[in-house]
């Protein structure tokens, strides 16, 4: 499902981003690539939303989190 | 005072002093890894802004001696990676390779060291000689975190110092370190390896071998701009086309077919990828955590601040009380400046001959004496600017103003230059460096004018004195506010003009912390001693032009209508009529006001020329002005056009002059139509 879909307290694995090569390897940059374990901090429809990514706090656009993949691992 | 402490070190330090080394240091760190406040700490006041080569990307130097060395300090953009995306990331590359300082000091947070330790590792393969300054090192402990310094030195094979720069902890031993690295011979580019994996390595190693043969390898270590091919960092790739070296694109076209295959989609990412599993796999070894809290204090202070329903509330009061704060503790200090300098005036009135009395008196005193008198205001603005990056909140301003900048076209992100814009509109059209879609970039440039700086603050607080004296702090705010919400309008007009996608919206949001007195007073210092530059310069030169204007043709009464100023103020007058300010007091100093915002000011006080009581009530008394004509004529100074200053950084950063005339085009129109609207509008309703 869509990150943009999990609820806050989710622990989450990030399979796939559905973008372009350009802004994935960006996304990597910042820590997102597939297999990395987040925890999602807060997500309130229609804002963007924050997750804990590897120790720190990122905010994401809500587009932005309906492009990345999402497993739930656990948590809420 | 915070400055007393990093005097006395600075003293201390000095003292060592002899004729020794000359030492190049570059500071490099991820935004928010506390970079600015080591960088104070080092350097103390002796710090200068200018601009990277080519580019308006401020460029921070200062210098420090330690030993018998002078060191030589440059503060590097705070960036999370060293790719070719930003400008930011390609200067601090750059400096690196081209300018070879003789230690880059990697400012890393503690508290934070997943994140952080992903550009040293991009620093280390590049084989830059480093030196980690392990910040923050009281939060980690705080937190329980248990580093184990030595072992992380080992690994990476870099010197560690643990610090806390927000206490000047650690800042000596940095230095230590500093010039002991240089005083032994570099172990010549001892490059770190990461494993990337067998495939990957395969192909590194092939490309490794052919750019070897390249004269870029003198510059490069070779094995990192293999890893740059494969990762098709656009530089690189160009240096390379540059060179004719079609046989390495091939290989590299061809390494990457064959990763695919291997791969499939991921191959994007496979480095990073790496990188990060290198990194994780370096915290186990010297990092022992407690089990993470679901929500630190920091997450359960956003489920308020950043709420859906009380975010926005919770942004327009904490603006609300910020101008109020600077209202309130401004109010008495302006007072005694401006007393000061009526005194002064009374004096210089006296000196003979009488034009020189006059030039001193009614010009230079009159003028610029008026306009110093708002150093309260706008320094108190710096340093509340300040707070709030430095707290934490701008971050999470952007975060709450993302939804509604989304309906105009524009992400969250677009909005911290509109509030930095608030202190000066310079340092904010460069700060909209951050905004990687150049589209979105190009409409936060436009509209940013429109944050009302700090120049414009002397204008609202003169008339909102004279004028509303009982609602001052709501009159000031209401410009502030019009100006956000004409700022929304013009970005959505802009967005229509120049369609496209929307960039994407991903932004760290560093953890609340309370700003040090040090930090935000150098700050202030720093921004708000532009202010006092022009104030020495273009103001003086501008009024000493007004006076001239004034007095002559010889012999005419100072400032009448039959004084040259005079004769021009009428033909630009008319203009202004249906706005209610049909003066032509008014209107050259709005022509002057081109120049810089102060002037505004300071022509009016050059021409009113007063010698006892305030400016604010010769304007009512002389020009017979009413609230509703002083508060059209607000709206029109808020919204007419750039200063000189900002334009010219307007061109800079969009690379061309129409910009910056559709700027001066769409902002004239609009502050008359708003100006005369209010005027209009208001004279209907009965408000005089």
């Amino acid at each position: 499902m869509p990150l943009s879909m999990a609820r806050p307290g989710e622990v989450v694995t990030l399979v796939a981003i559905n973008a372009g090569f350009g802004l994935k390897r960006r996304l990597a940059d910042m820590g997102l690539n597939p297999g990395v374990s987040l925890r999602v901090i807060h997500s309130q429809l229609p804002g963007p939303i924050i997750i804990e990514l590897r120790g720190s706090r990122v905010a994401l656009g809500r587009g932005m989190a309906q492009k990345i993949m999402v497993m739930v691992k656990g948590g809420a | 005072m915070g400055e007393k402490k990093g005097k006395r070190k600075g003293k201390e330090r000095e003292q060592k002093k002899g004729q020794g080394k000359e030492i190049t240091i570059a500071l490099a760190g991820n935004p928010n890894s506390g970079k600015t406040t080591v960088f104070n700490n080092l350097t103390g006041a002796h710090q200068h802004v200018g601009n990277w080569p080519g580019v308006t990307v401020e460029k921070k130097e200062g210098v420090c001696r330690y030993g018998d060395c002078r060191i030589k300090v440059v503060d590097l953009p705070g960036v999370y990676s060293l790719t070719a995306y930003s400008i930011d990331e390609l200067i601090a590359r750059n400096f690196i390779v081209e300018e070879e300082p003789d230690v880059v000091v990697d400012i890393v947070d503690a508290t934070n060291l997943e994140r952080n330790l992903y550009l040293t590792v991009q620093l280390l393969e590049m084989g830059a000689r480093l030196i980690i300054a392990l910040n923050m090192m009281d939060e980690a402990s705080e937190r329980g975190y248990r580093i184990d310094v030595k072992h992380l030195s080992y690994h990476l094979g870099v010197p560690v110092v643990p610090m806390v720069a927000s206490r000047d902890q650690g800042t000596e031993e940095l230095l230590e370190e500093i010039v002991n690295i240089v005083g032994t011979e570099s172990t010549s580019a001892n490059c770190l390896k990461i494993d990337y994996g067998r495939e990957v390595e395969g192909e590194i190693e092939k490309l490794e071998r052919m750019v070897s043969q390249t004269a870029l390898s003198r510059k490069y270590p070779p094995r990192w701009l293999a890893v740059k091919l494969l990762e098709e960092d656009e530089e690189i790739l160009k240096k390379f086309e540059e060179l004719d070296s079609e046989e390495i694109l091939q290989a590299k076209d061809r390494a990457l077919e064959h990763l695919r295959s291997v791969y499939g989609d991921d191959v994007e990412t496979i480095i990073a990828d790496r990188r990060y599993g290198f990194i994780s796999g370096l915290l186990k070894d010297i990092i022992k955590r407690p089990p993470t809290p679901r929500l630190t204090w920091s997450d359960k202070l956003d489920k308020v601040i950043v709420s859906r329903w009380l975010g926005i509330p919770l942004f327009l009061a904490i603006m609300f009380a910020v101008f109020q704060f600077i209202f309130a503790l401004s109010g008495p200090l302006m007072e005694w400046i401006s007393a000061g300098f009526d005194w002064l005036a009374e004096r210089a009135m006296g000196i003979s001959p009488e034009w020189l009395g006059s030039l001193i008196g009614n010009g230079i005193i009159g003028g610029v004496g008026t306009v110093l008198t708002f150093i309260p205001p706008i320094f108190l603005l710096f340093a509340a600017i300040a707070v709030l990056e430095d707290s934490g909140y701008m971050a999470r301003a952007a975060f709450v103003m993302d939804r509604l900048m989304h309906k105009i076209g524009l992400h969250g992100r677009s909005f911290i230059p509109m509030i930095l814009g608030f202190g000066c509109n310079i340092p904010a059209i460069m700060a909209t460096r951050t905004i990687e879609n150049p589209r979105d970039r190009l409409i936060t440039i436009l509209i940013n004018p429109l944050m009302s700086c700090g120049a414009r603050l002397p204008i609202y607080t003169l008339l909102a004195a004279a004028f509303f004296p009982a609602h001052q702090g709501l009159v000031v705010f209401s410009m502030y506010l019009i100006g956000i919400i004409l700022a929304i309008l013009m970005a959505s007009i802009f967005r229509r003009l120049f369609p496209g996608p929307v960039g994407h919206f991903v932004m760290e949001l560093p953890p609340y912390r309370l700003p040090t007195a040090r930090g935000v007073l150098l700050h202030m210092w720093e921004r708000g001693k532009h202010f006092l530059w022009k104030a020495g310069t273009i103001i003086v030169g501008v009024v000493v032009f007004v006076w001239l204007l004034s007095s002559l043709p010889w012999g005419v009464e100072y400032a009448s209508p039959d004084s040259w100023i005079g004769q021009l103020g009428r033909i630009i007058a008319p203009v202004f009529g249906p706005s209610g300010f049909g003066d032509w007091q008014a209107a050259v100093s709005l022509f002057f006001g081109f120049l810089a915002k102060e002037v505004v000011v300071g022509t009016m006080g050059a021409i009113f020329a007063v010698e006892e009581g305030n400016l604010g009530t010769a304007i009512a008394s002389q020009l017979g002005w009413t609230p509703l004509i002083a508060y059209a004529f607000m709206v029109f100074a808020l919204l007419y056009v750039p200063c000189v200053a900002a334009m010219a950084v307007i061109k800079a950063e969009t690379g061309s002059w129409r910009w910056p005339a559709l700027a001066i085009g769409y902002e004239l129109t609009l502050a008359w139509i708003m100006a005369t609207l209010v005027y209009q509008i208001g004279r209907l309703l009965g408000f005089g």
